[in-house]
């Protein structure tokens, strides 16, 4: 690279944050935050005591508990024993080790990768991790931020650094606008089926192009999420005016004393105009459909209105995987994916558990009722979601339609809690996985999608265009 | 330090499909535990056992590599793409290592599974797809046959096969001067880490408003 080649953001924030180049060719990387749930670091907390170490950067870590939270009953002790020890567990963990945990109690509670935007925590130009593969969702910030594991859970709490090595960028331009009733959501499943699950592995990816920088953050955070379900270990949006307006007055950002020095900071991190890519992949934003997954990775995902496809037609490389999805989904190659029956519709999740995602699925619902037979959550991505969603109503008009309107957690998007599909149910889902037994039955089934879908999905009780419901949105397809 | 990992022999275990996740190696409900003790006995729990009990009220087994007599007491883990997309649960490698598996080798792996399996002092070693697959037919052929990876020299040697396989050079490293468990080598960063923290401008010149109201710590 010459002297004047334009720099990533990715690059950019790695050499800000390189402690040093290891004996063995890995780079010491400060992390800026490390957040912490209750399901991947009780033993990273036991390797400490085991080696008489402390937390680091106390002021640094900070910890909900989110994954095996109950979303109904939350009275303690929990029902479930195992949850109640968890729980106890990250409790004493944040006492001993002097950091801030925001429990139930705390009124800022929620899935870890929402309460981190919501609090300020995230910011651009920061490097941040966390025990879970989604911490990808805060590249939404123009940050670089991936999962990690528990023993470097252990390696982040005992020294605030990271062993790892650096990655290739791919640039990911999404062109045009989209069309009502395509979301953030309907993007990303169209990119990774593009690029396929495990297209991503080796590189960073930096979305850009017009129809990203028209995402509020909500939308580049939904965006950002499911970049590791396309095998990159992380996702980022360039910062711009929609970022640093989000940010302003949260509890965590930069008061207005220092708001100037901040935004140029955080402006200065941005990739730059002539930033050299490893790739370059472009995609029309404007052609794009509301999306379903058809299969067992979120990579097998088809536009609304096509056919579930055939795996005679794919490479040996697809077919296989295919072949199996279609066995456990119980669907046929060739059948229109419209219409097939739902069981269950779950919305909430750290992919679509916003304010946002809960208005728009609202819209959808208000007035309608909940399909006979079908079972239908709403569970707000975080105490403050839910308190601010209640005093806009929309509790009320989901109880009203006949869904359940929960508390805060991850839900039945991993179901580690009582939030479960049982038997081979199907369920039109608006979380980041259709993994076999992903929602807690080994022979449950997801259709991944939109909050709006979703919520069309439960007033139909089958799948359904959401833009043949959605009036805003039809309106826009009469004009095509 | 930790073990300077040189060579890794062992009978092999082939594991075939892409795009296996890591709920699939270790099904979400299995992570409800505060230590990794047990998590051997759960590996691909739901691919190897039914849910319904049968008429010894236990799970009945199902066809899998890892109920296979063959491939009983094997430590070599063979499998094709992408093996162990999805969470980055460190529960997965740990199933497989406390199952018995002490390297792996495939066509590719998902970034955060291979990272965690480097932490644990496993191996991952990566082959082309004729390559994998001429070693997979092979131990199916012959499970008693032993596998020998030289990591030193990223070779493998099953049979009458051998072959260059590949690894981040820096992983090779990691393995084979004992530096996998990175905790102490990072400390050794102790002074530079602090420097680096007294640079960044968000810890610095404009340190967020709020430390925040929360109560630490408040069960």
């Amino acid at each position: 690279m010459t002297k004047h080649a334009g720099k990533t953001l990715y690059d950019k924030i790695f050499d800000l944050h390189t402690v040093r180049q290891l004996p063995t060719g890995q780079y010491q990387l400060f992390i800026g935050l490390h957040l912490v749930h209750e399901v991947t670091s009780p033993q990273a907390f036991a390797m400490l005591r085991e080696r008489g170490l402390k937390v680091a950067y106390p002021e640094r870590t900070f910890a909900t508990v989110d994954h095996i939270v109950p979303t109904h009953d939350q009275k303690r002790p929990y029902q479930d024993a195992q949850a109640e020890k968890m729980i106890a567990a990250m409790e004493s963990n944040a006492k001993e080790f002097c950091f801030m945990l925001y429990n139930t109690q705390s009124g800022k509670q929620g899935v870890v990768h929402i309460i981190g935007p919501e609090l300020g925590l995230t910011q651009p130009g920061m490097t941040i991790a966390c025990g879970d593969s989604h911490t990808s969702t805060h590249g939404a910030f123009g940050a670089l931020a991936f999962g990690i594991g528990t023993s470097q859970v252990r390696d982040v709490l005992a020294t605030q650094t990271l062993a790892i090595n650096r990655l290739k960028v791919r640039r990911i331009n999404v062109t045009g606008s989209l069309k009502p009733g395509v979301y953030a959501k309907d993007v990303v499943l169209a990119i990774i089926r593009k690029l396929g699950v495990k297209g991503g592995i080796g590189y960073a990816y930096e979305y850009g192009g017009s129809a990203i920088e028209a995402l509020s953050m909500e939308g580049r955070m939904t965006l950002c999420n499911m970049t590791i379900e396309g095998g990159a270990l992380c996702g980022y949006v360039n910062p711009d005016k929609t970022t640093f307006s989000y940010l302003q007055g949260r509890e965590f950002a930069p008061g207005l004393d220092a708001w100037d020095r901040a935004v140029a900071f955080w402006s200065s991190m941005a990739s730059d105009a002539d930033a050299v890519y490893d790739d370059v992949v472009e995609i029309d934003g404007s052609v794009l459909s509301p999306m379903v997954t058809w299969g067992i990775n979120p990579g097998q995902a088809i536009g609304i209105d096509e056919n579930v496809p055939d795996p005679a037609s794919m490479i040996a490389d697809e077919a296989q995987v295919a072949s199996r999805a279609l066995a456990h989904m119980g669907l046929v190659a060739g059948q229109p994916i419209t219409g097939t029956p739902v069981d269950v519709v779950f919305i909430g999740s750290c992919t679509n558990g916003r304010l946002s995602d809960l208005r728009e699925a609202a819209r959808i619902a208000k007035g309608k009722r909940v399909h006979a037979g079908v079972k239908a959550l709403v569970v707000p991505g975080s105490q403050q979601v839910k308190k601010t969603a209640e005093a806009e109503g929309l509790d009320k008009i989901f109880t009203t339609a006949g869904f359940e309107w929960r508390s805060a957690g991850c839900s039945m998007c991993l179901a580690m809690n009582p939030d479960k599909l049982q038997g081979n149910q199907l369920s039109a889902s608006s979380s980041n996985r259709n993994f076999i037994g992903r929602q807690g039955s080994p022979t449950g089934r997801t259709l991944l999608m939109s909050p709006a879908m979703c919520a069309a999905a439960a007033i139909a009780g089958k799948v359904v265009d959401v833009r043949a419901v959605d009036v805003r949105a039809a309106a826009a397809l009469e004009v095509r | 330090m930790a073990k300077h990992i040189i060579e890794v022999s062992g009978r092999g275990v082939v594991v075939r499909g892409n795009d296996i996740d890591t709920d699939r190696i270790i099904p979400a409900r299995y992570m409800k535990e505060i230590t990794f003790d047990h998590m051997g006995e759960y590996a691909f729990y739901d691919e190897r056992f039914t849910q319904e009990l049968g008429r010894d009220g236990k799970p009945q087994q199902k066809a899998h590599p890892f109920n296979d007599v063959r491939f009983r007491g094997a430590s070599i883990l063979l499998v094709n793409k992408n093996f162990g997309c999805g969470s980055s649960r460190e529960h997965a490698p740990q199933a497989l290592m406390r199952w018995g598996i002490t390297a792996i080798v495939g066509e590719s792996f998902a970034a955060i599974f291979a990272g965690n399996c480097t932490m644990l002092g496993i191996p991952t070693l990566t082959v082309s797809s004729q390559e994998i697959e001429e070693l997979m037919q092979q131990v199916e052929a012959h499970p008693q046959e032993q596998l020998v990876l030289d990591i030193a020299a990223v070779r493998i040697a099953a049979g009458n096969l051998r072959g260059e396989a590949s690894m981040p050079e820096s992983i090779r490293k990691a393995l084979t001067e004992g530096t996998w468990d990175s905790t102490s080598l990072l400390l050794d960063g102790k002074d530079a880490i602090a420097a680096l923290a007294k640079r960044l401008p968000y810890l610095n010149t404009f340190r967020g408003g709020s430390q925040g109201t929360g109560d630490v710590g408040r069960a």
